[in-house]
């Protein structure tokens, strides 16, 4: 194969994961949380998606925006009341709580959906560009998930909740002493993060079969993003995503599929020692 | 010391009681004595480096899977079964020293990342090795020799003889220069740290005593189940059980992780027994219960003021005390 091709796939496969991570980025940012429940929202979003798609006949571009503000709301409502209780606890507490919730999200979602591989054909053929040859349905996923990313970022810079979000980020005492409500925040931010969990799992849906035991990998992925590119800011996880979808591509052509996802932790677990803030990261966070 | 005495004497006779289901009990129970011996071994190790000195540590699986493949490669290869044990024991130690040196260099989030991708990493290691590993297939190990009851009651007291190792070893942490050390870490590592704790050096010996005994189980373990794979031996959930199952007795206490093995495997098989397929719910549903209502764990409790409480609600004839709690 050509190595522009595995580039190309490389760069397809990383915007789907830059999406996968934004919201999970976001949310250990803002909230110093790692969200064990993203795995499980994604899972959400791309089942929702095939339901709606498969059972009511519904367009999935169009479901979309519906399955992400569900997830919103879920996102909302469990930090609102479990996770703002803890929020200021150690990470052991945090991290625990959310893989609790996860759990119980987890076993709901096998026991009512089971755990088939699902997907939503939308049979647009492929194109061939200069002998690289591409589905459509996957640059149309490439396409959705940049779009969510930029609209997110967007959001994050222009409007005032936005800016209250980094504001939060920067100095939650100083943020609530200006009057932001500093709980509320929080939720919406989490609500963000599962909005966008959920949009990207309506898109990876779209492109790869989707089922419960992806939850662990789509949250493995997340973390190594994020290490890889920093964390609390859009372009972080953009890069963080792009770059572990090309090594990922390019580890899974030369030394097969099995070790791409190797690859990606090993490069995690180094970049973790060597530098902890992540690509274009910001210090601080621990 | 009346309440230390107090509190040996139960783990005194909670041992008793578990080492006494052979004799008395069926097969089923025995298991269960089994795993709750297991779980609390690895509960007092976690405690060690969770409980003391605060690191969220999420690597018990990887010390647990690596002590199973050890041990398992080492008997097929002809090693003696005690030997094979304690090569596990010691290989897992040197590796979780070796690796301390290099992630304890992080705190907080990173920590906690880098400990599970260390078990993610490891998995997929040995998933992908197949010619040395088995790969997806697993491994048998040989079988111990003797009729199952026999070879059931032999694995219960090796569990329970490494049970108590591990509660020794906390003891002495406990008393001794390294669990101070570890506790100066817990408050304050940069002050510690100052005032002329070798962090580093604590840090790294609770991390390689936390792995020690996981890796004489999980070679233990091998042998007495008779076979291994990466994704049983590797398994996300046990690396999440152990730190709640210290949390639930109490993290940083010296008896807290043998309450809380005793009462999650209980519970666990109470509730594994009745709603299988709610399994996962139900472990879930039991960490947030404790984070929101048992946040010292169980030994942390004020019992004196629930019991006082307890008794103003019979007074005000609301509810009975036990709904109190």
């Amino acid at each position: 194969m050509d190595i522009l091709q595995i580039f190309v796939n490389g760069i397809v496969l990383g915007a789907l994961y830059a999406c996968i991570a934004v919201g999970f980025s976001l949310v250990w940012g803002v909230l110093n949380v790692i969200n064990m429940l993203h795995g499980s929202f994604i899972i959400l979003g791309g089942y929702l998606t095939f339901f709606a798609w498969f059972y009511l006949g519904l367009n999935p571009i169009l479901v979309l925006p519906a399955v992400a503000l569900l997830l919103y709301i879920l996102g909302f409502a469990l930090q609102y009341l479990f996770i703002n209780k803890v929020v200021t606890a150690p990470v052991l507490t945090t991290l625990t709580l959310t893989f609790g919730l996860d759990m119980i999200l987890y076993n709901l979602m096998t026991v009512y959906f089971t755990a088939t591989p699902r997907r939503v054909t939308l049979d647009l053929g492929s194109i061939d560009l200069a002998g690289i040859v591409m589905p459509v349905d996957r640059l149309l996923g490439m396409g959705l998930a940049l779009l969510l990313t930029g609209v997110l970022y967007l959001v994050m810079r222009g409007s005032t909740i936005g800016r209250a979000i980094v504001a939060v980020r920067m100095d939650r005492q100083a943020a609530a002493l200006m009057g932001i409500r500093v709980n509320r925040i929080y939720a919406i931010t989490f609500g963000i993060g599962a909005l966008m969990a959920g949009a990207a799992g309506a898109v990876f849906a779209m492109v790869f079969p989707v089922t419960t035991n992806l939850t662990g990998v789509f949250l493995g992925k997340a973390f190594v993003i994020c290490v890889i590119g920093g964390l609390g800011s859009v372009p972080g996880a953009l890069v963080g995503g792009l770059a572990l979808g090309v090594i990922e591509s390019f580890a899974g052509f030369y030394l097969g599929p099995q070790h791409a996802i190797t690859v990606g932790f090993l490069l995690m677990l180094i970049l973790l020692v060597v530098r902890p803030t992540g690509l274009v990261g910001v210090k601080g966070y621990e | 010391m009346p309440r230390r005495a107090l509190a040996l004497t139960g783990l005194a006779a909670w041992i008793g009681l578990l080492a006494a289901t052979p004799w008395v009990a069926d097969n089923y129970t025995v298991r269960v004595a089994i795993t709750i011996a297991m779980f609390s071994a690895m509960a007092l190790s976690w405690n060690l480096i969770g409980g003391f000195t605060g690191y969220p540590s999420f690597s018990t699986a990887a010390f647990f899977g690596i002590g199973c493949y050890v041990g398992a490669l080492a008997q097929r290869n002809g090693v003696p079964l005690v030997l094979a044990w304690t090569l596990a024991t010691f290989g897992v130690a040197l590796f979780a020293a070796a690796l301390g040196t290099i992630i304890l260099r992080l705190k907080g989030h990173y920590f906690a990342i880098g400990s599970i991708a260390v078990v993610e990493v490891v998995r997929l290691i040995v998933s992908s090795w197949g010619s040395v590993t088995g790969g997806g297939d697993g491994l048998n190990v040989p079988l111990l020799q003797g009729s199952p009851d026999w070879v059931a009651a032999k694995v219960l007291y090796v569990m329970l003889a490494i049970m108590l190792a591990a509660f020794a070893a906390t003891v002495l942490v406990d008393r001794g220069r390294l669990g101070f050390g570890l506790r100066c870490i817990n408050q304050n590592e940069d002050a510690a740290d100052m005032v002329g704790v070798d962090t580093t050096r604590f840090k790294i010996a609770a991390y390689a005593l936390s792995a020690l005994f996981c890796g004489t189980v999980g070679a233990v373990y091998a042998s007495w189940v008779g076979y291994i794979d990466p994704t049983d031996s590797f398994s996300i959930l046990l690396t999440v059980k152990v730190p709640v199952m210290a949390l639930l007795g109490g993290a940083g206490t010296v008896f807290g992780p043998v309450v809380g093995a005793g009462v999650f495997v209980l519970l666990e098989e109470f509730f594994w027994a009745n709603f299988l397929e709610w399994n996962r719910a139900i472990l879930g549903g039991i960490i947030v219960f404790l984070i929101f209502f048992l946040p010292g764990g169980i030994l942390r409790l004020d019992y004196r003021r629930l019991l006082r409480r307890a008794l103003e609600l019979r007074e005000a004839k609301q509810k009975s005390p036990e709904a109190a709690e």
